[in-house]
């Protein structure tokens, strides 16, 4: 089976209301949808999600999931149905460091749960909530597989591991200092996946 | 010192470049196979060499590879799955940071023996990072000729793709990994037909472990027969033990199969004994997913044999008295951990990650996490006890994919060995409620732990 796949519609010439992907993540969009079979084009819906999460406003408005699905010709709802199955879509507007505590077993018997709750405290915000400022999101999340290095979290693409207070109190003010100087969200790792 | 053949080189600086990869042996199974050995051959190595799944599962790899449908004119696929999300298992991970190139050259060997021109790995959307590693080395074998068209100048020609997931336990399931590749929800296929004859897009599919696919390499490099002197009976090879919870050492291991409980646990080599001077409570040895054991039950077993680190082993005595090798996520706890409280989060864990597709499973464990919550916060009765064990029963076996067991055989022998501290919590509700995390005997009267109740 052909590996050449293109889709046969031009698509700088696809919006959904005011979305659209820039002309430079439109290649990479079309070098992942070469990637299937011919007529199997849906199979890049995952990788692109992730990419227009990135892109197009750090989280998936009902906007940015139809451009999707025009962009690979199925209906809206098969990209509903994906959007809302799997847990790292945002469906709301989350901040810009979304920090996601793992919570299950081997990180919660480590203290995960204190740290959850320390960060709750610290950033005076309850999970799923974000900052004022819009700087952070606190998610809690089931196993994020690094249980030996636990309590662990994840911000954007980073992993930290053997959290303490101290550390946390660390890794926030950093990442406040800097916030002004990023990047909205950290976009490196979307580049990786070529 | 046991012998690795896995993780022997992940100390040279730099493994994790082609160029040191190769200068370090590197990819001599790939010259092997694709320029001196059919593809018939190459499995013949694996079925001898009596590798067995790496995920969990336990099925020999041979055996799966032949029950690939080679008379379909449709194009045939291997997917390596890397959907890494069972609770205590993080060795794929490991094993991709530290030496991608293995699995990329194991991934070329496989795909060779089976005659797939298109390979994907599918990783956990989380695992950025190791998608990066993954896709850079994937390049660096293209530009030296290892993937790609007429690889080393034979007819062979194979593209390896990295696909992310988008954080979903169930996708680890083979039929639902292969759902989510296709860009739908990860809802389970019913089985038959097997991937081997309907997988990806319908088409003949394997799909392995990635420590299934790096162990493929020392096992052409060695020769089959070789690979299977190394462990102890059905149980070949080296395997790699993710251990974490209570102990002094968490980490990666690789070990050789058969060797004692007692040594992986308290041996400086590996996880270095219990944190604390403490004493272990309970072991979960495959991921959260298989059977706990209470402390009388770890380093011997009920028939008072020492207990190995092997797949018949660590299952000695069923259920009843033994547990599973799985995906070797090896969990400690120590005397002070609370079993109940733990129960609860994989209850919580699964009923989260459950698809929802069978009505067992997508009603049964939201039941056995609120019944267990109410107990671990002192609002429980006894009969609860019994009730979860009810509810946990009517699960097993009643569903599509694994998830559903997997959801009920950690309730059900947490009762088993530990129906004491159930009770100790129904029958304590004021203690147990003020207690917010983790350890209990902290807050109890002294000389009175939840190990002497009874």
């Amino acid at each position: 089976m052909s590996h050449e796949n293109k889709i046969d519609h031009k698509l700088h010439e696809v919006t959904a209301g005011e979305v659209r992907f820039s002309d430079e993540t439109l290649v990479r969009v079309q070098a992942i949808i070469a990637r299937y079979p011919v007529g199997k084009q849906k199979s890049a819906l995952l990788p692109i999600l992730h990419i227009a999460q990135e892109e197009l406003g750090g989280h998936l408005s009902a906007d940015v999931m139809n451009y999707v699905a025009s962009i690979l010709k199925i209906q809206p709802i098969e990209v509903y149905e994906v959007a809302t199955f799997y847990t790292q879509y945002y469906l709301d507007k989350v901040g810009k460091y979304v920090v996601e505590v793992c919570r299950t077993g081997p990180c919660a018997m480590c203290g995960g749960e204190d740290i959850a709750d320390y960060l709750e405290r610290k950033l005076a915000i309850k999970t799923d909530e974000t900052t004022p400022d819009g700087l952070f999101t606190i998610r809690r999340v089931e196993c994020l597989g690094a249980c030996g290095y636990a309590p662990v979290m994840q911000i954007n693409t980073e992993f930290h591991e053997f959290l303490t207070k101290e550390k946390i109190d660390k890794i926030i003010n950093d990442l406040r200092a800097k916030a002004h100087e990023d990047k909205p969200k950290d976009a490196k790792w979307v580049e990786k996946f070529f | 010192m046991g012998r690795k053949i896995l993780l022997d080189k992940i100390h040279i600086p730099d493994i994790q470049t082609f160029k040191v990869y190769k200068d370090n042996g590197g990819y001599a199974s790939v010259e092997k196979a694709l320029k001196k050995m059919t593809s018939a051959e190459v499995i013949e190595e694996v079925k001898k060499s009596g590798l067995r799944g790496r995920g969990g599962a336990g099925f020999p790899t041979g055996m799966k590879w032949s029950f690939l449908d080679t008379k379909s004119s449709n194009p045939r696929y291997l997917v390596c799955n890397a959907d890494e999300s069972e609770p205590g298992t993080f060795k794929d991970r490991y094993l991709i940071d530290n030496i991608p190139h293995l699995l990329i050259e194991g991934l070329i060997v496989s795909s060779y023996a089976l005659g797939a021109n298109t390979t994907f790995i599918y990783v956990r959307g989380e695992f950025k990072q190791q998608i990066g590693i993954l896709n850079r080395a994937i390049r660096e074998a293209h530009e030296n000729g290892f993937l790609g068209k007429n690889i080393l100048g034979t007819s062979y020609s194979l593209d390896i793709h990295v696909q992310a997931g988008g954080g979903a336990y169930i996708c680890g399931e083979e039929t639902a990994l292969l759902e989510s590749l296709e860009g739908k929800r990860g809802n389970p296929r019913l089985k038959p037909p097997f991937p081997a004859v309907k997988g990806l897009y319908g088409c003949p599919t394997v799909v392995n472990n990635v420590e299934t696919l790096a162990a493929v390499v020392p096992i052409i490099n060695l020769g089959g027969d070789e690979y299977a002197k190394i462990g102890i009976g059905r149980s070949t090879g080296t395997k790699l033990i993710s251990a974490c919870g209570h102990i002094n050492k968490p980490g990666v291991y690789e070990i050789e199969m058969g060797i004692t409980v007692e040594e992986f646990l308290n041996s400086e080599e590996y996880c270095g004994g219990v944190r604390n001077n403490k004493n272990i409570k309970a072991l979960i040895p495959g991921g959260s997913s298989v059977p706990i054991l209470p402390a009388h039950l770890i380093t011997t077993t009920a028939a008072n044999t020492p207990r190995l680190m092997s797949y018949e082993s660590l299952s000695e005595g069923g259920f009843a008295t033994g547990s599973m090798l799985g995906s070797g996520g090896f969990i400690v706890f120590d005397e002070d951990a609370c079993i109940v409280r733990n129960t609860w989060n994989f209850s919580r864990f699964y009923h989260h990650e459950s698809c929802g597709q069978c009505s067992p499973c997508r009603e049964g464990t939201g039941w056995l996490e609120k019944i267990l919550h109410r107990i671990e916060h002192g609002t429980g009765k006894l009969s609860d006890i019994d009730l979860l064990d009810s509810v946990a029963k009517k699960i097993e076996g009643n569903t599509i994919c694994p998830l559903g067991d997997a959801a009920a055989w950690p309730v059900s022998s947490a009762i088993r060995h530990f129906r004491h501290e159930f009770e100790f919590h129904v029958q304590n509700a004021d203690i147990v409620k003020d207690i917010k995390h983790g350890s209990l005997s902290k807050y109890l009267k002294k000389n009175f732990s939840l190990n002497s109740i009874y």
